[in-house]
């Protein structure tokens, strides 16, 4: 068994055992829960460290006969685009985890689901069949919903259905998208790589590409399709919050990298200005959208669609330098608004209360924590330095010599990023401390565990990108040239 | 060297990041760990400064990022021009932390501020010692960040938040012009290097749109954060900051960098007409507004912001004009002056239990005697009195403008010098002629506020001789390299300058000395011009009314939009689908499950009779099969 | 050495199988009912033999077949045994009207 597929088996195997376990004994659940996390965080550096920066091919390949009829297989791999979506996954699961010390009831459950959904993270971002890509795509939704529908907020039920039965119906046109692939090409292959071999009518490509779009922009989620999103982040627990938004979402953009674009060009590239406009329209929007909003969670998930608009714009340029924006971005994205998504979580323990008008002058009282939301903040919003300046930054040159003017637009996005984050630590922790806070306690060591490593990377990255850069580089180098983009 | 000039930021970073993680445990010692880190980066430049004047310049990159396959470097650029911004930022800066050290001494966040101070200095000396457009970007937003703490640093305050939060998005919006400035330039030259920006380069692009829009994007950037007009309506909310603050970030330095970004990429405005032509035109502009709005301010600090704002627009006139040295002249020269006032101020406040309103004072003279004296050192050398060094740096500007031609805007900068000589003089004699009008009991500052002052006002006496004919006007060769002209001292403009002092300091002398009645029939009389003044043109009640009214209502509209409409579609999809389930439901429920449970039905009627044989008492089993087997039996035979 | 005449041993055996089916259908007692099918089962055995030597088989045929059914007896019983068992375990009865747990 190849690394690929201890990864991918590591947390059923911790599920098995926590199943096997008595109800009631909920520290040791939760320690075995940490543990298979921290494993698999392991294993992602183990990857990392054997990974060679100089080949743009899969590495790690397993191949495997699986259903001979059907010429379906089992098919791991990985390039410079999983391996950074592997360690966002393995990283944010084991934050996530630990965060979720917080849940009280039905642990034995919740930690089960939880590392059921962790696989089917890892399996979708490694297969290369797509057949088992489809099936880890939606072994990801099912444990997402119980997750949502048990443990949520008052709401729980209708986001929970709403989340399931939205992405279900973009993975059914998903589907349709996948067998017209298997039944076009020579000879019928579910093997992303082969697909890639074929050359399809352009006509046909775009129907595909139609078909397969909707159900990554349902996931990730494109503008109009992403009211999900935050009914779904306003109910789920904290931890799952954080998971939704850092991993569930790139789902989406990973499946344009790995799927729509490589096996689809031209397609690919006539749908381009589309994309570009949609994803424009995304980041001014969510902008204008999550500042009016008092919700603090729902905020955080508006600047979410806003923040996956500038994804999607690196994607509909076609240069080295968007993509890799673009993948750069999914990857701060994820660091960024995951810990943004904890920090809420932090307050809402506290106060049980996420109205952003209700708070005020926090940061007298919860220093450290008030320290924490402003440089998460300040990540969010672009400050150089940070991680997410450089994403958005390369996204938004990358993009200006395609299309000037939407670059102009979504440089708007970074004004409307300001005037939202900073209204909200305004309204937080600035001005008068409203009494009703006063026995508020400062955020606890535990909680500061889940949110150093994030802000270590996020500055990180925002001071020297080629740590990360220099994995994604030669990877998106050969699907630019795959594709007929621009390099230079 | 390149180790030693990267230290000049790096050590300031240094002290803010043991203040953050050891400023619980250091408490007021943390204080000792900013002064030393900036007196010591203050010791290192001048080593620098000294090598530069030795006719060396520095220059070292590495590379930071790809892109296109074109690496956007960072590094340390040491020439005339950033090692006399290096002078400024360290010798300036280091004296107004020394001031922090007294003038914050009672406040409960001490050891934050300094925090805050060293990062500030640490993004000022990067943005200073960049070598790219990029790296001076990112600093850029860095020093708008530490703005950004320091002017909300007492956030209990409402406005203080608020005023924090103007000043960063403000900012914000001249950066996007900035950013696309950078990738304009990027895409039309392929480089974003400070030392490629030559006149040559831009010579290859005469007539051609790219590089004047590029520069005008740039210079948006500049217009946010050196203030300038239409964008100038942040720096004065940002007097909410403790005032050390207002003296180094918001008078001496970081404003300054808009002036200093124009100053990098001197070829590139002055090779178009287009470009420099507008620079001029919005500097001339903002210089005369923000000098009127200045005339009847009644806070004090609010007097001093909308004439840093004014003297801004002077430098951004200059380099409008082509007067690359006089817009840097100006900017040190003003660096050291207005730090004083600001400081000066800040010690008045200080001394009258922080009251700010000028008709408070009065009579200060007397109980402040060194705050006084050096405040006047000042005002006689923003007004422009010879031998002090604004007179030596507005002199220049003047003649620039005048040597270049552009007469409108040479005498609106002189109508400039004499507004400004006589709201200076307003604010001296208000503040410390007279009798007391408040009710405070005025003290003078500590040791450590008041040396900072005398050491700033020799400064502001002095500093302006090395660009004076006194010095052979060394400072302009040095800055031009020996490569622009050198204008000579023309007596028309010196006549024209100190004519437009004496003016401003009589008019002042009259409305506040011998006929303190004056002011209030003129205003009465001239109400229009007065309050227009007073509301500073109602430029933010218009911003207010238009951009940000605007900008609210939008966001609400389009968050309702999105519940409705976009949202709404998603759920009217479900809720349609659960209306036609029902009648499928129903059809369902009746015709066919109808059929299903009639199949269902038929065979329980059937086997319900079936089913008595079923006793379940063995004795009858065994009957029936003995029965059985004899009928079998029967049968067969 | 005269032998016993055919028409005696299947009258025996006859009346023999008459009282385990009486036996059978008319205990209420489970052992009883197994006694009878077992005394059943042994006049199948007799009658084998008797027309095993009637007829003049080889003999070893019959009492194979005999041995076989002898096994298959124990079998059952040692089944029926147990079910008893288990029964009474559960239901403290072995009496059959009382054991109703099937009956509609």
């Amino acid at each position: 068994m190849g690394l690929l597929s201890w990864l991918v088996f590591t947390p059923i195997v911790g599920m098995i055992v926590i199943m096997l376990i008595g109800r009631d004994q909920h520290k040791l659940i939760r320690n075995l829960a940490t543990f298979t996390t921290a494993c698999e965080l392991l294993l992602v550096i183990a990857v990392l460290a054997k990974f060679d920066l100089s080949q743009t091919g899969m590495q790690f390949a397993e191949r495997a006969l699986w259903i001979p009829q059907l010429g379906v297989y089992y098919h791991l791999g990985l390039d410079g685009i999983s391996l950074i979506m592997l360690v966002t996954t393995g990283l944010l699961s084991f934050l996530a985890c630990v965060a979720s010390f917080g849940i009280r009831e039905r642990v034995k459950e919740y930690f089960a689901l939880y590392l059921l959904l962790e696989t089917g993270m890892i399996g979708t971002f490694v297969s290369l069949d797509l057949f088992l890509f489809y099936i880890f795509w939606e072994v990801v939704l099912v444990p997402m919903y119980f997750l949502i529908g048990i443990w949520g907020g008052p709401r729980k039920e209708y986001a929970a259905i709403k989340f399931f039965l939205y992405t279900l119906a973009g993975s059914m046109f998903m589907l349709i998208g996948i067998l017209a692939l298997y039944f076009a090409s020579t000879p019928h292959t579910f093997n992303m790589l082969a697909l890639g071999q074929n050359q399809f009518a352009l006509h046909f490509q775009q129907m595909v590409f139609l078909a397969l779009f909707l159900g990554f922009a349902i996931k990730v989620p494109i503008w109009p399709f992403h009211t999900w999103l935050p009914d779904a982040h306003v109910e789920a627990p904290t931890p799952i919050s954080v998971i939704l938004a850092a991993i569930l979402l790139k789902m989406g953009t990973y499946g344009f990298f790995r799927i729509s674009y490589p096996i689809l060009p031209q397609a690919a590239r006539w749908f381009g200005p589309a994309m570009g406009i949609l994803a424009v329209i995304g980041i001014i929007y969510g902008g204008f959208v999550a500042f009016a909003q008092t919700d603090f969670k729902k905020m955080v998930a508006y600047s979410s669609v806003s923040h996956m608009g500038f994804v999607l714009l690196g994607l509909a340029v076609f240069t080295l330098t968007g993509f890799q924006g673009a993948l750069l971005q999914m990857f701060t994205h994820g660091l960024i608004t995951g810990a943004l998504f904890l920090l809420v979580g932090v307050l809402y323990d506290r106060a049980h209360i996420r109205d952003l008008n209700s708070f005020g002058g926090l940061w007298v009282k919860l220093p450290v924590y008030g320290g924490i939301l402003i440089f998460c903040s300040l990540a969010s919003l672009g400050l150089p330095g940070l991680a997410g300046f450089v994403s958005e930054f390369m996204v938004l040159l990358g993009s200006f010599p395609v299309y000037r003017w939407m670059t102009a637009a979504a440089c708007v996005g970074i004004l409307l990023a300001a005037a939202y984050l900073l209204y909200m630590i305004q309204r937080v922790l600035l001005g008068s401390l409203n009494p009703k806070w006063a026995h508020l306690k400062d955020i606890s060591a535990r909680e500061i565990f889940t949110l150093v490593p994030l802000m270590i990377l996020i500055l990180l990255v925002g001071v020297y990108p080629k740590i990360v850069l220099q994995y994604i580089a030669p990877t998106l180098e050969a699907l630019v040239k795959s594709v007929g983009g621009t390099l230079a | 060297m390149v180790i030693r000039a990267v230290l000049i930021p790096i050590l300031p970073l240094l002290a803010f990041v043991t203040i953050v993680f050891f400023g619980g445990a250091l408490k007021r010692k943390s204080a000792w760990v900013a002064v030393g880190a900036s007196l010591a980066s203050c010791l290192l430049a001048g080593f620098e400064i000294a090598n530069v004047i030795g006719g060396n310049t520095l220059y070292a990159n590495a590379t930071w990022l790809v892109v296109n396959r074109v690496p956007i470097e960072f590094g340390v650029l040491i020439d005339p021009l950033s090692a006399m911004m290096l002078f400024v930022v360290t010798f300036v800066g280091s004296l107004i932390v020394i001031y922090s050290t007294g003038y914050m001494h009672k406040d409960p966040r001490y050891p934050k501020f300094f925090a805050y101070l060293s990062l500030f200095l640490f993004s000022m000396l990067g943005l200073v010692l960049s070598t790219t457009l990029v790296q001076m970007y990112l600093f850029w937003e860095l020093v708008g960040l530490c703005s950004y703490f320091l002017i909300g640093f007492w956030f209990e305050k409402r406005s203080a938040a608020q005023a924090g939060r103007k000043a960063f998005i403000t900012n914000r919006i001249g950066d996007i012009g900035f950013f696309l400035g950078i990738a304009t330039f990027f895409y039309a030259t392929g480089t974003v290097r400070f030392v490629d920006i030559q006149p040559e380069l831009a010579h290859a692009y005469a007539g051609s749109w790219i590089l004047p829009v590029s520069a005008l994007l740039l210079f948006s950037g500049a217009i946010g954060k050196s203030a300038q007009f239409p964008l100038h309506v942040w720096l004065p909310d940002a007097m909410e900051g403790p005032t050390p603050v207002s003296a180094l970030i918001h008078a001496a330095t970081m404003v300054a960098a808009g002036i200093y970004l124009v100053a990098r990429l001197f070829p590139l405005f002055h090779a178009f007409e287009i470009t420099s032509q507008v620079v001029a035109v919005i500097g001339t502009t903002t210089a005369l507004g923000a000098a009127y709005f200045a005339l009847t301010q009644f806070d004090i600090k609010k007097v001093l912001a909308y004439s840093t704002i004014s003297q801004l627009g002077y430098m951004v006139a200059a380099l409008g004009v082509g007067g690359l040295a006089a817009g840097s002249f100006h900017l040190m020269t003003h660096a050291f002056f207005k730090a004083l006032l600001f400081l000066g101020a800040g010690s008045v406040i200080h001394g009258c239990s922080d009251v700010q309103d000028l008709r408070e004072m009065g009579g200060l003279r007397k109980s402040m005697p060194i705050t006084f004296w050096t405040f006047l050192v000042a005002t006689l050398a923003i007004t422009g009195f010879a031998p002090l060094s604004g007179f030596w740096s507005k002199d220049e500007i003047l003649l620039s403008a005048f040597n270049h031609q552009h007469l409108i805007i040479f005498w609106v900068l002189s109508l400039t010098a004499a507004m400004t000589s006589f709201y200076m003089f307003r604010l001296l004699f208000l503040a410390f002629f007279g009798k007391t009008r408040g009710k405070f009991h005025a003290h003078e500052s500590p040791v450590s506020m008041t040396i900072p002052l005398i050491i700033l006002a020799v400064g502001s006496a002095v500093i302006g001789l090395p660009g004076s004919p006194v010095m052979d006007h060394w400072f302009q060769s040095f800055i031009l390299g020996g490569h622009g002209e050198i204008h000579h001292v023309n007596s028309f403009v010196v006549a024209v300058s100190t004519a437009m002092c004496f003016l401003g300091l009589l008019i002042a002398l009259i409305f506040y000395i011998v006929q303190p009645e004056l002011p209030k029939k003129l205003a009465e009389k001239s109400w229009l011009f007065y309050s227009a003044s007073q509301n500073k043109l109602w430029f933010d009640e218009l911003y207010d009314a238009s951009f940000i009214r605007g900008f609210k209502s939008l966001a609400g509209i389009l968050f309702r939009f999105d519940e409705r409409v976009v949202d709404g579609c998603v759920n009217q999809v479900g809720f349609k689908t659960v209306a036609l389930s029902r009648v499928k439901n129903w059809i369902d429920q009746y015709m066919i499950d109808g059929l299903v449970n009639f199949t269902g039905w038929a065979v329980r009627t059937t086997s319900g009779i079936v089913r008595l044989l079923q006793t379940g008492v063995i004795h009858h089993y065994l009957l029936i099969l003995l029965l059985g087997v004899l009928v079998i039996l029967y049968t067969v035979s | 050495m005269t032998t016993v005449p055919l028409q005696h041993l299947l009258i025996f055996s006859t009346l023999l199988f008459f009282i385990g089916l009486y036996g059978a259908t008319t205990r209420r007692n489970m052992v009883g009912i197994l006694i009878s099918i077992e005394i059943m089962l042994n006049a199948v055995n007799v009658n084998f033999i008797s027309f095993a030597r009637m007829l003049d088989v080889s003999a070893t045929v019959a009492q194979v077949f005999v041995i076989f059914t002898i096994v298959l007896a124990a079998a059952t019983a040692a089944v029926g045994l147990a079910i008893v068992l288990v029964l009474y375990r559960n239901q403290k009865t072995i009496y059959t009207d009382e054991v109703e747990l099937l009956k509609w």
